[in-house]
């Protein structure tokens, strides 16, 4: 890897060079009840307009990879048969602005299943190579777990990611993009004071995390767990919503419908993310439901998360960044469903 | 408009439909006649026999039979069981015929004289309690909303026309209104049903920052119980959270158990 430093002045510049393209950045959303300032992933062109001190989105960034909905194949409908028309959706290049690690972590992960799998994904994979992303250090919330499931730092997935060490950025380079963009600004090799700089900041800020998940034997104790009375605690508070699917990072579960337009000429195909919490997640033709009640669907969840998953990725479908307990009306968090799982609530 | 009906080449019977109004605002059968763009397309698949909000002519040999509003007369009771006679298929349409709707927050109150009083005054009418079609006749098909939404009636047009299973979103409003990249209208203080109401709106009042009323009746899952307590962490009491229950009447039966809870006379109601 390649490191460089650069003044914060120098951002702006950067931005500028980048803002040919369409950007999207964090970006402030007023204020919840408290008085708790709201942040949300937009595109923005104003680098004024960035709210970079961001402390967490409300929705992650999946949905400029994978939307809430999308139209896979339209078709035109003729007496003998039809014509399919497939559109991928994939307009222009996104540069994301000021990432945190666990997002970009949680899109390495979707990467291995929609990318990196037997039949990747066209969809995804047109929209995820066509993005340049710029990370960004973070500071631990409250309802951050990701050192627990390590994703607290981001190895690749990035193009650039910048450390913030007081008056100047450590730039760390992974893509001759990002490479051929610093050479076009102010930038100075890190000295060994920088170092010292960014090992000590790294090294503190591990140090400030209040929330962590237990993950030692995890997959063992959630097979040994199956039938815990925890699952039905947890599951009758369980709204069935499916909120913490849709602001979760890494969930990538869907269904698909295909309509008829009312002129009967035309028809769509469109895919929705979908949420293993909702009642008709595991219904099948004929009507049975394999999963009816809440506590069964939320179990089920968790196994994904952090058993099967696990299983095949040697890591969870989780990358702690806890939106999905922060917008869970019922207050389910995975720290404490885990918790309880292993007997210590 | 008319010659055959064609669906990849397969000839397709145009229904028959007839357009109803019970006791209602007949906003749901005006939502049928907006969205221009797609009207014609829309009366291209059926033929219209009956509807008195968009044309003259009467007839009584339909298919279907769509039928907007509650029953809260006698008089509309006979003629609810002569539509159920005639039509093969019978739609309940918008939240009044699926629930009652606004119409039914009349049987809030135990005196329907007193309340008869209070509206007409001195010229009484024939009104009883309000209630759903189905309390009286069999109901196949219920569209909910306080209005419908048209695109929704479209997609279930066209799914009846071509023999498709008609299928609503099992899931609550949540699920939309997350698609919709809205911000949790909780967490801006604002009350919302929208966790137990069920979807097929597109979360249309959350999306313009209005909390959910739940007109279209409770999700297949809708966990009041979890809710009574969020409306409890959020601090809201017991009568506001009623007032949006017994709004439209999908959620009747549980907005009695949670008033008997309350063990108290409600205040701000001028109860005989």
């Amino acid at each position: 890897m390649i490191f460089k430093v650069f003044k914060k002045e120098e951002l702006a510049r950067l931005h500028e060079l980048l803002a040919v393209n369409i950007m999207v950045g964090p970006v402030a959303r007023g204020n919840d009840r408290n008085g708790k300032p709201l942040y949300d992933f937009e595109v923005v062109s104003d680098f004024a307009e960035l709210a970079l001190d961001y402390t967490q989105t409300v929705h992650s960034p999946k949905r400029f990879v994978l939307p809430y909905r999308e139209t896979l194949s339209t078709f035109t409908l003729n007496p003998n048969g039809w014509e399919k028309q497939v559109d991928l959706n994939v307009r222009h290049p996104l540069v994301f602005f000021g990432m945190h690690a666990c997002d970009i972590n949680a899109l390495n992960k979707l990467d291995l299943v929609l990318a990196k799998s037997t039949y990747p994904n066209p969809y995804y994979l047109g929209k995820r190579k066509n993005l340049f992303i710029l990370g960004l250090s973070c500071n631990p919330e409250p309802q951050c777990f990701c050192r627990s499931m390590g994703t607290d730092s981001a190895s690749h997935g990035f193009d650039l990611f910048l450390t913030d060490l007081g008056g100047k950025y450590f730039a760390e380079i992974l893509s001759a993009t990002a490479f051929d963009l610093l050479s076009q600004i102010s930038c100075q090799e890190p000295s060994s004071k920088d170092h010292t700089l960014y090992k000590h900041l790294t090294n503190e800020k591990s140090k400030r995390y209040t929330t962590s998940v237990d993950t030692s034997d995890l997959t063992k104790i959630l097979d040994l767990e199956f039938a815990s009375k925890a699952w039905d605690y947890w599951g009758e508070k369980c709204l069935s919503c499916g909120t913490c699917a849709n602001v979760c990072p890494t969930c990538y579960c869907y269904g698909v419908e295909e309509q008829i337009d009312l002129d009967l000429r035309h028809a769509g195909k469109t895919r929705s993310l979908h949420s293993c919490n909702l009642i008709d997640f595991a219904k099948v033709a004929g009507g049975h439901n394999f999963r009816p009640e809440s506590a069964t669907r939320l179990k089920y969840r968790y196994y994904h998360k952090h058993r099967g998953f696990v299983e095949a990725f040697e890591e969870p479908l989780c990358v702690g960044c806890g939106r999905c307990g922060a917008a869970c009306l019922a207050d389910i968090t995975p720290p404490e469903v885990i918790a309880s799982v292993r007997g210590k609530m | 408009m008319g010659g055959q009906l064609t669906y990849l080449g397969v000839p397709l019977a145009r229904p028959r439909v007839g357009f109803f109004e019970l006791t209602s605002c007949e906003g749901c059968q005006l939502q049928l006649l907006n969205n221009e763009a797609t009207l014609l397309d829309f009366l291209n698949l059926v033929e219209i026999v009956n509807f008195r909000e968009g044309m003259s002519e009467r007839g009584d040999n339909y298919d279907i039979a769509f039928v907007e509003g509650s029953v809260t007369r006698q008089d509309e009771i006979a003629r609810l069981t002569e539509i159920r006679k005639n039509a093969k298929v019978l739609v309940a349409l918008g939240s009044c015929a699926c629930f009652g709707g606004v119409n039914q927050l009349k049987n809030r109150f135990r005196d329907l004289d007193w309340v008869k009083k209070e509206v007409y005054g001195d010229f009484p009418i024939e009104s009883m309690e309000v209630h759903p079609l189905a309390d009286f006749v069999q109901v196949d098909l219920e569209i909910y909303g306080c209005p419908i939404k048209k695109e929704e009636v479209e997609r279930i047009v066209t799914d009846l026309v071509v023999g498709n299973t008609v299928r609503h979103p099992e899931y609550p409003v949540c699920m939309e209104c997350k698609a919709n990249e809205n911000i949790c209208l909780f967490e801006l203080g604002e009350l919302c049903l929208g966790p137990v109401t069920r979807a097929g709106c597109d979360a249309w009042c959350t999306s313009n920052r209005r909390g959910c009323w739940g007109c279209r009746g409770p999700a297949t899952v809708a966990n009041l119980k979890q809710l009574e307590e969020i409306m409890h962490t959020y601090g809201f009491d017991r009568e506001t959270i009623l007032d949006r229950l017994e709004c439209f009447g999908g959620f009747a039966s549980f907005a009695d158990t949670l008033r008997d809870k309350g063990k108290k006379t409600p205040t701000g109601r001028k109860n005989p």
